[in-house]
C-alpha cells in the first residue's frame, strides 16, 4: 500500500512539472486533493486495509497530502510572482492618478512666516496693527514732526489731514509700547502703502517691523540679532555690512546690505553695480520715541528694524517683476 | 547731490581711487548711488587730421573734409569756417553722444555722405568757443580718443543724502568728510574783497518784520557789473554737476551755493522800488509771478522778500520775475539769509516748488555761514563781472543762533554702542569732524557741535558720529541678554495662518490683491444705495481712478483677478484672499478695519483628467469645503440658510446661502450673479464665499473635547418622504436634531428627487437614520419603536407623506 501512495505522489509531482498555468494547477489539485481526488479517496478507503497497515498508511497519506498542498501552492505562487506584470489584467501604472490638487500660499505669506519664525526662535512675539493710522502714530510719535523733511522719505497716501495709510509698520512699535511695559520683543508684519507706482514700486507692499526694548541693549546686540537673521534667511556664508543711514526714529541708524546674491559682489543690474543689496533698515530706538510712550530712557534702550518682504521674496525666489505679487496670475500663484 | 572729483580736490587733497572713495563715503553714511565718468562721451570722439578740404557741390557754406582718424579715412561734411587741410580737430564718430544731446550718425547732407562730425570746443563742453572747429595741438596722434589725448578725466558721484545731513549739500561739506578720511585739512577759498569807501548803508536798508521766520538776512551791493557769459572755468564747474550756465551773475550765485551750501539770491538793484528790502509775510491771496513765469497765489504765512512797494521773491524758494537779472543789469543786491526751515518747507509744499534753495533751507543751512557766502559771491562778482563792491555789509540778525554743549558719558557711549573706546579716541573722532570737545571729568566730555551740524543735539547723535567714524563694521556683534518672558497674545495671528493652510489644503491658491478699489466697485457689485459697503474711505491723492478708495469688499478684487486669468486662458481657478476691508467712519476718523476671508471657484471640479469627463464645479463643491472648514475649527453651530429679504446683490437669487453662527450671520456663499459677472466682463459661472474673520475669531471654541468611541453596534433605518418643493432638506435635518432623540446618532440625506412619479410641486427626500446606544446593543424592536415615532414627527412637522 505504501507503494500506492508513493505512486500517486510521484504521478502528481510529474504532472505538476508538465503544467504551466494556474488553472491547470488548480485542476491537478482537484484531481489529487479534491473531494473525489486520488489522495482523498485513498484516505477514505483506508478502512479496507488490514488493521496493522492502517496507521502507517494513514500517516503516509496525510504527509503526502500536505506535501502536495504545499507543492501546488508554491507552483501557483511561483507563476504569480514571475508573471505579475505580464498579466492580461495589469494596469497602466504610468497613467496619472485621480487629482488631489493642493492649493498654494502666496510667496509673501511664505517669506513673512519664515521671517517671523526665525525671530520667534530668538524670543520675539508677533504683533499687528491698523493699516490706516493717525498722523500721530505714523509720524509724530516716531519723531517725524509735521513739515520735517524726513516726511519726504515716504510718499504718503492721505485720507484727511490727520489720517493716513500707514507708510511703514513702525506705528505698531508705538502701539505695543503704549500698551506694554518693557521688556518688549516683537516682530510685526503687515501691508504698508506709499504713493508711488512704477517698475520698482507698488503703492502697496509688505514689511516686517521688529522691536526689542530691554536694559543695557547695545548697537552690538542689534548687529548680533540681525546678522543671525540674515545668515538664517539667506545662508551662513553670506557677507553683510552695516552702513550709517538715517531714520528719524532711530539713532544711530543703519542700513544692512548683503553681498549681491546675483553677482556675488562683482556688480550687476540687480545691485546697480554696487555689489551690495540693501535688505534692512535698523537702529537704536531714538530717545524721543521712548519719551513719547513714557518709557524711562535712563533705564531702557533698544533697537528697531524693518524690512521689505517683497524684496526678500524677489531675491529668494528670483522674481524679477515686483508687480507680479499683486496681479493674482494663477500661473504665478501656483508656483509657490 | 552730484559731486565732481576735480572740483572736490580744490578743497581737500586726496589720491584715493574714485571707487574706494565712493565706498568710504558710503560707509560714512553718504551713500554713493552712482559713479560716472564725466568724459565718457569723448571715447567716441577722436583726434582727426584734415587731409583735404573741397567745396560742397550743392551748398555754399558747407565743405567736404577728408579726415584721417588713424585706422580709417572718413569723409565729413563741415560748415566751420576754419576747416583747412593740415589741422587736427576733434572728430565725433558715428554713435557718439555729445553733451548737448546730439547723437552723431552717418548721414547724407545735401547729397554728400558724411561719416562723422567735426566739433567746436563748445559742442564738446571743452571751452566757450563755438565759432569754429577746436584746433588741437599738432603733437596729438590721429585716432586717439580725445579724453586720452587731452588727458581729461573727472569722476562724478551721485550722493543720496539723507535729510539729516544738509551740511553735505555742498562741496565744502563733502570735503570735510573726505578730509577726516584722509586726515588732511580742508582748504577754504581765500576771500579778498576790494571794497569802495562808499558804504552800503547809504544806498539801501533791510527791514525784517517777522524775525521768527527770518532770523538773519545779510546783503551786499555790487555796482558797474557787465552781464556776460561766465568764464569757461566757472561754466565747466557747473556743467560738471549738470547745471546749465546762464550768465556770470546767476552762475556765481549757483557756484557759491554749491561750494558753501548757502543759497544766495541776486536782485537787480534798479528794479527794487525805493532800493530797499523788506522781509514780511504775504497778504492772504496776494498773487506773485515767480522766475519760472508762473503766477502763484500766496497765503498770509508765506514769507516774502519785498522792496519798498511789492514782493520781489518768495523767500528761500524762488525769485520773482519782476527783479530778475537781465542783460542790462548793472547793480546787484546779493542776499544771503537764514530762513526758518519749517516756514520754507510749508511754502515750498504749498506752491509745489522744490528748488535747490528751498531744498537746503528746509533742511537747515549753517546760520553762521551767511556772511562768508555773501562775501565769496561778492568777491567773484567783482572779479568776474568787473563789478565795484560797495563798502560794508548789511547783517540784520534779530535772532542770534546759539548752540548748546552736549554732555557725553564715555561709559554710556561704549555701553550703547558695544564698543570699548577710550575718552581720547572718542574726543579725537568728534574733533575730526569739527566738534569742540572739552574734558569735563574722566568719564565725561562736553561737546559743542559746529553750527553747520544742525542735526546734532543729543548725546545719541554724538554716539552715532563716534560709531560711524569708528566704523559700524568694527563694532563687535553680541547677543542681547534676554530678561524676563514676553508673551503677547497672538492667537488671532496663529488662527489666520491656520485658515490659510486649510484653504490651501482644499486646493485654493492664496491671492493678495490691492487694498484699493475704484469708486465704481460698489456699482459693479450692484450694491443697493444703503449698503454699508458704500461707506468708502476716499484717498485724497490716489495713484489712479481704479485705486481711489479703500476696498469695502474682497469680491471685486477676486472677480478682477478672475477676469485677468481668463484673458490668460486660465479657465479653472480656485483662489482665496485673507485681508482687510475698510468701512469709513468719515474721512476725519480711522475706518473700521475688518479682516475678511473670501474665495472664488470657477471652471471644473477637477483638472482635466483621463478618469472622466470634466465636471463643472457647483455650489455644493464650495459648500463642502466650507462645511469641513468650520468643522475643522470645531464650530458645530454653523448653519447655511437661504436668503430671503436680505438677499445679496452680487450673487444669484435662489443660489445663495447665508452662513450663520448661532443664528448670527458670519458670511455667505453663492453663485455670482450674471449681471455682476457681466460688469466684470466675465462670461463663465463663478462661485464665491465670504467669511467675516473678526466674527469667526471671536467665536472660536476654546478647546476641543474628546468624544468616547462607541462600544456597541449601530442599526440604521431609511425613510423616504414626499414634501413640498420649497422645503429645505437642511431644515429637516436641523429640526430632527432638535428632537433630541437620544438613540439617534446621525441622520443624513441619501437622495433628493423630483419628477415622475412624484407629483408636480413635490419632491422626495430619502434619509438614513443611524441609531446607537452607548449602554447596550439595540434590539430591532427598540429601534423600530423609536424610528416610528421619529418618522411620525417629521411627517407632521413638514406636512410630508410617505411614498405610495
Amino acid at each position: 500500500m505504501e507503494n500506492r501512495i508513493e505512486q500517486i505522489k510521484s504521478e502528481a509531482i510529474e504532472a505538476l512539472k508538465e503544467v504551466a498555468d494556474i488553472e491547470q494547477i488548480k485542476s491537478l489539485s482537484v484531481k489529487y486533493l479534491g473531494r473525489k481526488g486520488l489522495v482523498t479517496l485513498f484516505l477514505r478507503n483506508i478502512s479496507q486495509l488490514p488493521p496493522d497497515q492502517r496507521p502507517e498508511a494513514g500517516k503516509q497519506a496525510n504527509i503526502t497530502k500536505k506535501e502536495l498542498e504545499k507543492a501546488f501552492a508554491e507552483a501557483i505562487s511561483d507563476i504569480e510572482n514571475q508573471d505579475q506584470g505580464a498579466q492580461a489584467n495589469a494596469i497602466d501604472v504610468s497613467l496619472p492618478g485621480r487629482p488631489a490638487t493642493r492649493g498654494t500660499l502666496h510667496p509673501i505669506t511664505h517669506i513673512t512666516r519664515q521671517i517671523c519664525s526665525i525671530f520667534g526662535r530668538m524670543g520675539f512675539d508677533v504683533a499687528e496693527g491698523p493699516e490706516i493710522e493717525t498722523d500721530y502714530y505714523n509720524f509724530e510719535a516716531l519723531n517725524i514732526p509735521k513739515y520735517h523733511p524726513a516726511r519726504d522719505m515716504q510718499d504718503t497716501f492721505y485720507v484727511s489731514d490727520n489720517i493716513v495709510l500707514r507708510t511703514h509698520t513702525s506705528p505698531i512699535q508705538v502701539h505695543i509700547m503704549e500698551q506694554n511695559a518693557p521688556p518688549i520683543r516683537i516682530v510685526a508684519p503687515g501691508k504698508v502703502y506709499r504713493c508711488d507706482s512704477d517698475l520698482t514700486h507698488t503703492p502697496m507692499f509688505n514689511q516686517v517691523e521688529g522691536l526689542l526694548v530691554d536694559e543695557q541693549i547695545s548697537f552690538g546686540d542689534l548687529k548680533g540679532i540681525l546678522e543671525a537673521f540674515v545668515h538664517e534667511i539667506f545662508d551662513e556664508q553670506i557677507s553683510l555690512r552695516f552702513r550709517p543711514s538715517f531714520f528719524p526714529f532711530t539713532e544711530p541708524s543703519a542700513e544692512v546690505d548683503i553681498l549681491c546674491v546675483m553677482c556675488r559682489g562683482k556688480g550687476c543690474k540687480v545691485c546697480s553695480n554696487t555689489g551690495w543689496l540693501e535688505v534692512l533698515g535698523c537702529g537704536m530706538v531714538h530717545p524721543a520715541v521712548f519719551e513719547n510712550v513714557g518709557y524711562d530712557t535712563r533705564r531702557y534702550n533698544g533697537f528697531a528694524f524693518g524690512m521689505g518682504v517683497e524684496r526678500l521674496a524677489m531675491l529668494k525666489y528670483g522674481i524679477n517683476d515686483l508687480r507680479m505679487f499683486f496681479e493674482s496670475d494663477y500661473r504665478f500663484l501656483r508656483q509657490f | 547731490m552730484k559731486v565732481s572729483l576735480n572740483w572736490l580736490k580744490q578743497y581737500v587733497p586726496f589720491d584715493i581711487l574714485p571707487a574706494e572713495l565712493a565706498d568710504r563715503l558710503t560707509m560714512a553714511g553718504l551713500e554713493v548711488e552712482a559713479v560716472t565718468d564725466r568724459f565718457e562721451y569723448l571715447n567716441a570722439v577722436v583726434v582727426g587730421k584734415i587731409t583735404d578740404v573741397r567745396p560742397h557741390p550743392d551748398a555754399d557754406k558747407l565743405r567736404l573734409c577728408t579726415v584721417d582718424t588713424g585706422d580709417q579715412t572718413l569723409c565729413v561734411v563741415c560748415g566751420a569756417p576754419n576747416a583747412k587741410a593740415g589741422i587736427k580737430v576733434p572728430c565725433a564718430l558715428s554713435g557718439a553722444v555729445l553733451p548737448e544731446g546730439l547723437t552723431v550718425r552717418k548721414s547724407t547732407i545735401r547729397g554728400e555722405s558724411s561719416e562723422g562730425m567735426l566739433c567746436s570746443e563748445a559742442e564738446l563742453e571743452l571751452g566757450p568757443d563755438r565759432s569754429g572747429l577746436m584746433v588741437l595741438n599738432d603733437d596729438l596722434t590721429a585716432g586717439s580718443p580725445l579724453n586720452i589725448a587731452l588727458n581729461l578725466s573727472d569722476t562724478v558721484f551721485e550722493i543720496g543724502l539723507t535729510p539729516n545731513r544738509p551740511d553735505c549739500l555742498s562741496f565744502i561739506g563733502i570735503a570735510r568728510e573726505v578730509a577726516t578720511m584722509v586726515n588732511q585739512p580742508v582748504t577754504l577759498p581765500e576771500i579778498k574783497l576790494a571794497e569802495t569807501a562808499d558804504r552800503i548803508e547809504n544806498h539801501t536798508s533791510v527791514t525784517i518784520s517777522d524775525p521768527e521766520l527770518c532770523p538773519r538776512y545779510a546783503a551786499r551791493l555790487v555796482t558797474d557789473i557787465t552781464v556776460a557769459p561766465s568764464p569757461f572755468w566757472l561754466q565747466d564747474r557747473l556743467l560738471s554737476i549738470g547745471l546749465n550756465p546762464i550768465n556770470n551773475i546767476v552762475d556765481i550765485t549757483n557756484f557759491v551755493m554749491m561750494e558753501t551750501g548757502q543759497p544766495l539770491h541776486a536782485f537787480d538793484f534798479d528794479h527794487l522800488a525805493e532800493n530797499r528790502i523788506m522781509v514780511r509775510t504775504a497778504k492772504e491771496n496776494e498773487s506773485f509771478t515767480t522766475l519760472d513765469g508762473k503766477e502763484r497765489r500766496l497765503t498770509d504765512d508765506t514769507l516774502m522778500i519785498c522792496d519798498g512797494e511789492k514782493p520781489v521773491a518768495v523767500a528761500g524758494v524762488m525769485g520773482g520775475l519782476n527783479s530778475e537779472i537781465e542783460e542790462t543789469t548793472t547793480r546787484v543786491l546779493l542776499e544771503s539769509a537764514y530762513f526758518n526751515p519749517i516756514s520754507i518747507r510749508k511754502t515750498a509744499k504749498r506752491l509745489a516748488l522744490n528748488s535747490d534753495a528751498s531744498h537746503r533751507f528746509e533742511r537747515g543751512v549753517d546760520p553762521e555761514g551767511t556772511i562768508n557766502a555773501v562775501n565769496r559771491a561778492a568777491q567773484l562778482l567783482s572779479e568776474i563781472g568787473n563789478g565795484t563792491l560797495v563798502g560794508g555789509i548789511i547783517d540784520e540778525y534779530p535772532r542770534p543762533f546759539s548752540v548748546s554743549s552736549i554732555v557725553l558719558g564715555i561709559t554710556k557711549t561704549n555701553q550703547y554702542l558695544g564698543t570699548d573706546l577710550s575718552q581720547t579716541e572718542i574726543a579725537d573722532y568728534l574733533e575730526s569732524v569739527e566738534f569742540k570737545v572739552e574734558i569735563k571729568d574722566k568719564d565725561t566730555l562736553l561737546v559743542l557741535p559746529p553750527t553747520f551740524r544742525v542735526d546734532v543735539s543729543r548725546p545719541e547723535d554724538l554716539m552715532e558720529e563716534v560709531a560711524r567714524l569708528w566704523g559700524y563694521n568694527n563694532i563687535k556683534t553680541t547677543f542681547p541678554k534676554i530678561s524676563g518672558v514676553t508673551n503677547l497674545p497672538n492667537q488671532s495671528i496663529k488662527t489666520k495662518d491656520r485658515i490659510k493652510d486649510l484653504m490651501a489644503g482644499y486646493g485654493f491658491s492664496e491671492s493678495i490683491t490691492y487694498s484699493f478699489m475704484g469708486k465704481d466697485a460698489c456699482d459693479r457689485l450692484n450694491l443697493p444705495e444703503d449698503d454699508p459697503r458704500r461707506q468708502m474711505l476716499d484717498i485724497l491723492n490716489p495713484i489712479s481712478e481704479d485705486q481711489s478708495v479703500m476696498r469695502t469688499s474682497l469680491v471685486p478684487g477676486l472677480l478682477d483677478a478672475m477676469h485677468r486669468n481668463l484673458s490668460h486662458q486660465v479657465r479653472n481657478l480656485k483662489i482665496f484672499e485673507l485681508g482687510k476691508i475698510f468701512i469709513s467712519n468719515g474721512q476725519a476718523k480711522q475706518p473700521s478695519e475688518t479682516e475678511m476671508l473670501a474665495g472664488l471657484w470657477t471652471g471644473t471640479r477637477h483638472d482635466m483628467t483621463w478618469h472622466g469627463k470634466p465636471v463643472p464645479c457647483d455650489f455644493y463643491d464650495l459648500k463642502g469645503v466650507l462645511e469641513d472648514f468650520f468643522l475643522n475649527f470645531g464650530m458645530e453651530r454653523i448653519s447655511f440658510s437661504k436668503m430671503e429679504d436680505d438677499r445679496c446683490a452680487y450673487t444669484q437669487a435662489g443660489h445663495t446661502a447665508k452662513i450663520l453662527l448661532d443664528g448670527q450671520p458670519i458670511g455667505l456663499i453663492g453663485e455670482a450673479a450674471p449681471a455682476v459677472l457681466n460688469n466684470f466682463n466675465i462670461k463663465q459661472p463663478a462661485f464665491i464665499f465670504e467669511i467675516n474673520v473678526n466674527r469667526f475669531l471671536s467665536n472660536l471654541p476654546e478647546t476641543k473635547m474628546f468624544v468616547p468611541i462607541p462600544k456597541f453596534p449601530f442599526t440604521d433605518r431609511d425613510i423616504t418622504l414626499i414634501v413640498d418643493n420649497p422645503v429645505q432638506a437642511g431644515d429637516i435635518l436641523d429640526k430632527v436634531k432638535l428632537f433630541d432623540e437620544k438613540l439617534m446618532e446621525d441622520i443624513r440625506i441619501l437622495d433628493v428627487y423630483s419628477g415622475p412619479p412624484i407629483p408636480a410641486g413635490k419632491k422626495s427626500i430619502s434619509l438614513r437614520v443611524v441609531y446607537r446606544s452607548f449602554a447596550e446593543t439595540l434590539s430591532d424592536q427598540q429601534v423600530n419603536l423609536v424610528h416610528q415615532q421619529l418618522t411620525d414627527r417629521i411627517i407632521q412637522e413638514f406636512n410630508a407623506t410617505l411614498p405610495v
